[in-house]
């Protein structure tokens, strides 16, 4: 076993209300790629704050390099080497690919103490040559498509001297043969004695270029191992921590009368040819990788964005809504993917989040705000959601992931819809707001609510689904019957570059 | 309700509070701020001068203020969407030019009106579809109507001047309430005050207001239709600013193309002065009403004791500093404060 | 590694960028005006049209400056008045003083208020429009204190200031070489010094920029001092063209100056633009400017027709905006 390059010991971080990490451990390794599993909200994406210097621990040690270490900001731990390879945060759009690699330590020519793009470019050109990437240098980083962007981010990682370098979900963006080469850069990062820390919930992705691996739950470390020595069960029963069954209420599907049918909906450079038919009662899942266009699907039905194709009706009448207004009108509501940006207005009051969408109904005549009015309809949907808060009043930013996601949910019940779409509802939230967004579902679709759940986990989207429409790169792979699907068949589907030939719709 | 050990008002547990902070919550509130300024600015200049604190002088003095107040009230609603209009003062320009020319031509007094309101709407409502079709920053856009408005103005007028106006036409600019020092403007300020102060504390429109000004896009995954209420602010202000144009042609009862230049930056200083902030989502009428009169009698007490028009200039735009350097000052001591009794703790 | 460097792909590249639009949108406007009246392009037109827009190209690249920061300065005209009047008034006591030394005078009052404007964005946190809201008053308001309401007239300068923009050398006035100068200079300075482009990344993406380490605060306070000693410069030579000083003087000349920067191309969230374009935009309000008599349009339409354009050029950016995404979004998928 290779020397520890940076140890983490009963490392804590508390945020008012929640405990994102609670004393865990991790030891990374030169040369070795370590793989952090665990379900939304177990911790990962904290632990990473944590080691990138965004967050400073409450209590513990972190020693790199066989040192004690605290860091005081994000620049301390990159100059201790430690590189973490975000999405689009660290990307200047309207600058080319050399000089977004560059910005922050730009070369100089020795003689002239001015900007030596030459030689920026040809380290560029170099670096994307070493690693196989056709990317032109002088490009716009802007004019690069998003899986091109991520293999920019990685460059530039290597531009500055990584010792250890952290990739977060870092195939969620990527089809198959990207992946492939980005498997081949983490493979030459290792050679180069580099410590790898790989987030990941893809169990074949673990399984191929994993070394080694730690579990998170609830922000708590469960344990570790060597892949070679591990399997997929053993890892999720670690992840969990019980059995499905316990997490997914049961409810018996009573399937009702068509209220929505989807044909060959399409949206330029979104998704395509997207046809499924939803019913009263019945809970249709939405899984798919991250990038698949799912969101973009529900966000067309709801009306924020616009089909550029196929047709929709909505209990038999046709539908085209022109804005969200007209979806809430005719019974639809989207708990969107965002929760902070989309789903809440942060700096507004319980109060008046929860109240936003239903004002004309609480007002006088449509205009007038009746406080006392507003304030029953609030308390009434607010507490069906036990919400934990210290009233009302607060602003939304106060409160903790899974409180703020009741809050967008009790906004949503109030409007009384007859599709329920959710986006994703139990992102980074901890598992007992996640139970009582499950029971919540199930209680829904019992009342004869039609509900579309996107999801990408697997035990969710099979323990909460009566059917599962699984899509891939913005098309619909495949419509399977939840009892009789498997991880397998909808994993195989999630990657499936055809429509399937076993579908049941 | 549960757990209210678990979650925190603002930073801190409101009932948990001891009387010094709950104080000092309070005094930093803008509108206290605004209050207090404003009593020690009054009381300055009582001090100074006897002219002051007297009713009539006060009355004239809102003469002065009044139309810039009143546009200070649809420039509410726009910055607080997180817009800025800085083409009001073009837009007073152009509608003052049709006012004066339709005048000369022996128009009446209702439709003297009419047409400044019509023009100035239309004016207002190309601003608000310019911005939301060509989704551009209303600040790109409303600079090219400024020079567009007025343009337009200049091109017609050149450095002429209209000053033939119909009989009884000063009363709206220069009289007052009929048996009282109270001018007619000044009234119609207060009265337009109000109404402004219901629309956006007590409608479900001003509600949106401040949804769009924290959080657009939250605001259109609730069903608020962003778009439309940008351009009703846009169309509302044009035409408050068609209002005041009658309103100032009426006062000085000339018409020049260069008429209310600079106003559009004053009028944004008195809506940020008055606690809305720059970028959207906050900020009350009251705040703003008390703003334009601080503004206003401060201008008219430095008038008494003959200051220079060029220092008041230096003091409004010290003030306008000040007033926004002071909240920041503060945020950083109240997080400084909290860092050390945490570390304490 | 295909060689991009075809000579369709150059063409192609070059096209997409907002200068070669300005330059075609130029040569488009030349043609008729010249056809119309042939001694438009005389040497003589020319020369006063580049000697017009010279002041405004040099406080154009400062207000672009601002902008690409993601910010806007609004008090570029009260401090061309402060350090004018201050060359002015100057000048009138100490004829003797030679004019470069002015000019250095005036660039030492616009660092000065711009390092003023500058601290107050950066560590004050207050936002650049209301700072500059509140000190385009103040240095206006500090003028009138200064000038005590008076004027500097062409009498009470010295003749050699007055000269020094008129003078020639190698038929080129010098006001015009002082700005090639400076754009020459401004050009290197944001395509070869770390702080120039540490300039783009504040503007295009502030977080990012944090994590590689740009210091934010010190980038906006050179921002606004490079910016208020353009201004400053602006001002000592503005005295000496028009050979007077008065209170009034450069007021609204912000507008003019973002104008500029947005036929340029310059994008006002920040982080895009270039000064090739600043100052092609520039030539394209001069040449427009002057170009109003010989259509028989009157000067006092000039006004209207400068918003026109800028707002042409508004929507000329958003149909290019939107026709590059349409194609991205096709090359995706679906």
């Amino acid at each position: 076993m290779p020397d520890a390059l940076l140890e983490v010991h009963n490392l804590t971080k508390i945020f008012p209300g929640i405990r994102a990490l609670d004393d865990v451990h991790l030891t990374l390794r030169s040369g070795e790629v370590h793989a952090l599993i665990g379900e939304n909200g177990a911790g990962k994406s904290t632990l990473v704050k944590v080691l990138t210097g965004v967050y400073i621990p409450t209590s513990g040690t972190l020693t790199f390099e066989g040192k004690d270490i605290s860091f005081r900001n994000a620049i301390d731990a990159q100059a201790a080497g430690i590189v973490a390879i975000h999405q689009e945060a660290s990307m200047f759009p309207e600058l080319t690919v050399t000089e977004n690699i560059f910005m922050g330590h730009h070369l100089r020519n020795p003689r002239t103490k001015t900007l030596d793009w030459k030689a920026m470019t040809e380290q560029t050109r170099q670096l994307l040559g070493r690693m196989q990437l056709d990317i032109d240098p002088d490009t716009l980083v802007k004019n690069l498509s998003v899986a091109k962007r991520h293999m920019v981010e990685i460059t530039k990682a290597l531009s500055l001297d990584a010792k250890l370098v952290i990739m977060d979900e870092p195939t969620s963006a990527l089809t198959g043969r990207e992946v492939e080469d980005l498997f081949r850069i983490v493979r030459s990062l290792k050679e180069q004695g580099k410590a790898i820390l790989f987030i990941s919930h893809k169990f074949d992705e673990i399984f191929t270029i994993c070394d080694y691996y730690t579990v998170f739950r609830d922000g708590q470390y469960i344990g570790e191992g060597k892949v070679a020595d591990s399997n997929e069960d053993t890892i999720i029963n670690m992840m969990i921590g019980r059995s499905i069954d316990q997490l997914y209420p049961e409810h018996q599907m009573q399937k009702g009368k068509e209220v929505l049918r989807v044909e060959k909906l399409c949206q330029l450079g979104a998704f395509k040819d997207i046809s499924f038919t939803l019913h009263e009662g019945e809970v249709l899942g939405l899984f798919g990788l991250v990038g698949a266009g799912r969101s973009e699907v529900v966000r067309t039905i709801f009306g924020i964005d616009k089909a550029s194709g196929g047709t929709m009706s909505l209990l038999g009448e046709p539908f085209s809504p022109k804005g969200a207004k007209e979806s809430m009108k005719r019974g639809i509501a989207l708990v969107p993917e965002d929760r902070q940006k989309q789903g809440l207005v942060l700096k507004m009051s319980l109060t008046k989040n929860i109240s936003l969408p239903v004002l004309k109904q609480l007002s006088y005549k449509g205009l007038v705000t009746r406080a006392g009015k507003e304030q029953a309809y609030v308390q009434d949907h607010g507490s069906q959601m036990e919400i934990k808060a210290a009233g009302y009043h607060v602003d939304a930013e106060t409160l903790s992931g899974g409180n703020q996601q009741k809050v967008v949910l009790a906004k949503w019940i109030g409007t009384s819809p007859k599709i329920l779409i959710l986006d994703e509802p139990t992102k980074g939230i901890d598992v007992a707001t996640k139970a009582a967004v499950h029971q919540f579902v199930c209680d829904m679709a019992q009342k004869g609510v039609a509900v579309i759940l996107i999801s990408s986990e697997l035990p969710e989207v099979l323990g909460m689904a009566d059917r599962i429409l699984v899509m891939h790169e913005g098309c619909q792979t495949a419509i399977l019957d939840a009892r009789k699907a498997t991880a397998e068949s909808v994993m195989k589907a999630a990657i499936a570059t055809t429509v399937m030939e076993d579908t049941h719709a | 309700m549960e757990g209210q050990r678990d979650l925190v008002a603002k930073g801190r547990l409101i009932n948990e509070m001891s009387l010094k902070n709950r104080l000092i919550e309070f005094f930093t509130k803008w509108e206290v701020l605004l209050v207090i300024i404003f009593i020690g600015v009054f009381v300055f200049f009582t001090l100074r001068t006897p002219y002051f604190l007297d009713w009539f002088n006060l009355m004239n003095a809102s003469f002065q203020f009044s139309e810039k107040a009143i546009m200070a009230l649809p420039m509410i609603f726009i910055i607080m969407c997180g817009d800025i209009d800085i083409s009001i003062a073009s837009i007073i320009a152009l509608c003052a030019y049709v006012v004066g020319s339709a005048a000369q031509g022996g128009a009446s007094i209702p439709s003297l009106i009419f047409l400044s309101l019509l023009v100035g709407t239309l004016a207002g409502l190309f601003n608000g579809l310019m911005i939301t079709s060509l989704d551009m920053p209303a600040i790109a856009v409303t600079l090219a109507t400024q020079s567009i408005f007025r343009g337009i103005s200049i091109g017609l007028l050149g450095d002429q001047a209209r000053t033939t106006f119909p009989e009884g036409f000063g009363f709206f600019g220069q009289e007052f309430i009929k048996g009282t020092i109270i001018p007619f403007e000044f009234v119609l300020y207060l009265v337009l005050m109000l109404v402004f102060a219901f629309i956006l504390h007590k409608t479900t429109y001003g509600r949106r207001l401040y949804a769009i000004g924290n959080s657009a896009e939250a605001a259109r995954f609730s069903g608020v239709n962003v778009k439309l209420t940008r351009v009703i602010n846009f169309t509302v202000t044009g035409f408050f600013c068609g209002l005041t144009a009658v309103l100032l042609a009426s006062r000085i009862l000339s018409v020049r193309s260069n008429i209310a230049t600079g106003w559009d930056l004053e009028i944004i200083t008195l809506v940020v002065l008055g606690g809305v902030a720059i970028t959207g989502g906050r900020g009350t009428v009251f705040g703003v009403f008390l703003g334009s009169l601080l503004v206003g009698y401060l201008k008219f007490g430095m008038g008494l004791l003959k200051f220079s028009g060029t220092l008041m200039t230096i003091v409004i735009g010290s003030l306008l500093i000040s007033a926004v350097l002071l909240p920041r000052l503060l945020d950083l001591y109240k997080a400084n404060r909290k860092l050390r009794l945490q570390a304490q703790r | 590694m295909p060689d991009d460097r075809s000579l369709a792909s150059f063409v192609k590249k070059a096209f997409a960028r907002r200068e070669s639009t300005l330059i075609l949108l130029l040569f488009v406007l030349l043609v008729p005006i010249s056809v119309r009246s042939p001694q438009f392009l005389s040497m003589k037109n020319i020369s006063t049209i580049l000697n017009d827009m010279a002041i405004l190209s040099i406080v154009a690249i400062g207000e672009f400056y601002v902008i690409l920061s993601g910010g806007i300065d609004l008090s570029v005209g009260s401090i061309i008045a402060f350090s004018g009047m201050a060359c002015g008034m100057v000048n009138e006591s100490h004829p003797e003083l030679s004019p470069a030394l002015l000019l250095l005078l005036g660039i030492a009052i616009g660092v000065a208020m711009g390092l003023v404007n500058g601290l107050l964005v950066a560590y004050g946190k207050i936002p650049p429009i209301i700072t500059t809201l509140g000190t385009v008053n103040i240095y206006r308001g500090m003028t009138f204190l200064l000038s005590k309401g008076t004027w500097v007239t062409a009498h009470e300068m010295s003749p050699s200031y007055i000269a020094l923009p008129r003078t020639t050398f190698i038929g080129i006035s010098i006001l015009l070489w002082i700005a090639f100068f400076v754009i020459a200079l401004c050009y290197y300075f944001s395509r070869f010094t770390r702080t120039g482009r540490e300039i783009y990344a504040i503007g295009g993406n502030p977080t990012a920029a944090k994590f590689v380490g740009v210091n934010e605060n010190r980038v906006r306070v050179v921002v606004f001092l490079v910016s208020g000693a353009l201004c400053g410069l602006a001002g000592a030579l503005w005295t000496a063209r028009y050979a007077s000083a008065v209170n009034e003087m450069a007021t609204g000349f912000e507008m003019q100056a973002v104008a500029a920067c947005v036929l340029g191309g310059v994008n006002f969230s920040g982080g895009a633009g270039g000064i090739i374009g600043v100052v092609l935009g520039t030539l394209f309000l001069g040449v427009v400017t002057n170009a109003l008599p010989v259509i028989y349009l009157s000067v006092f339409w000039q006004t209207f027709v400068q918003g026109l354009i800028i707002l042409l050029a508004l929507a000329l950016n958003t149909l290019s905006d939107q026709h590059k995404n349409k194609k991205l979004l096709a090359q995706r998928r679906g």
